[in-house]
């Protein structure tokens, strides 16, 4: 659990999904997000109840987890959607796991690289936790903005690119 | 005319719903996945626009792209995809795809690049 991050993690990466998640929620959902100061998360457990994890493969692995509070994540389903919601609906986790597939592959271009995105997977309760890479740090951005709070918790690293020109 | 939506995200295809229910007459088609896609068309025939995400289980978009352009040169595919790169762009385009869009859009966005792909594919080559 203690093991220490022996790898950095890339400023540029972090920029990325910054960037991403500014401009995905301004157009979708029409608000204005604001950042807090980024800070390293250590458990295992994402910031609220609510979490929308993609997983990245190819030259990027690991994963990031948007985490809304029940609250915020209801507020964004119903300006995407246009209509309230019940967590316990089907559609609820769809439009918050399509949100977070835009923010990855919007990211993903910004960082430039060969990388997958896996289908995005939601989880709502409280108390889950998240399997993390432990060689990196988890990046956690604080997010605030009219619908309310999330945060954006980035635990991915760039690999050598070994195979590059095998494809 | 039939419009075919294939994206694994109800949610998207909702909202493509709202912008495509604007145009005349129009007839939708969904489908959840790629696979579901060939699906629809054998058993509808023909369509007039496919919007085909490209991130999706099963079949992604692209794998369907190819597939449907085995056999049907013309119809108009517009590939909606967050996989803005410019290398997946044009393995789209290579591919057969005759416009794309970048998500997140907005709906205008959205109804602009329909339109103008509706109109180049009606004009003689
Ligand atoms: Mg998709």
């Amino acid at each position: 659990m203690t093991e220490q991050a022996t790898e950095k993690i890339d400023a540029s990466l972090v920029k990325a999904f910054v960037y991403s998640t500014k401009n995905v929620l301004n157009t979708m959902v029409g608000v204005d997000v604001e950042l807090g100061k980024p800070s390293l998360r250590h458990d295992p457990q994402p910031s609220y109840n609510v979490s929308g994890i993609v997983g990245f493969t190819g030259d990027v692995v690991g994963n990031v987890v948007i985490s809304f509070t029940g609250e915020t994540a209801g507020n964004i389903v119903e300006s995407f959607c246009g209509e309230k919601m019940s967590p316990q609906s089907e559609d609820f986790s769809d439009a918050i796991g399509e949100l977070c597939n835009m923010i990855a592959g919007n990211a993903k271009k910004e960082f430039g690289l060969n990388a997958g995105i896996g289908i995005p997977s939601v989880v709502i309760g409280a108390g889950h936790m998240i399997a993390r890479m432990s060689d990196v740090p988890c990046v956690l951005i604080p997010c605030k903005c009219d619908v309310g709070n999330f945060a954006v918790e980035i635990n991915i690293k760039q690999v050598a690119c070994l195979t590059a020109e095998v494809k | 005319m039939k419009i075919l939506l294939v994206d694994d995200s109800r949610t998207m295809r909702n909202i493509w719903k709202r912008v495509v229910s604007g145009l005349d007459d129009c007839e939708i088609l969904e489908a959840g996945d790629g696979q579901e896609g060939l699906k629809t068309i054998s058993e509808n025939g023909p369509v007039d626009l496919v919007l085909l995400d490209w991130n999706m289980p099963n079949m992604d978009g692209l794998t369907m792209l190819k597939k449907v352009r085995e056999n049907d040169k013309t119809t108009p595919v517009i590939m909606v995809t967050t996989e803005a790169e410019k290398l997946r762009i044009i393995d789209a385009i290579k591919a057969g795809a005759n416009n794309y869009v970048v998500k997140p859009f907005t709906p205008d966005a959205l109804k602009s690049k329909i339109n103008e792909t509706l109109k180049k594919a009606s004009q003689p080559a």
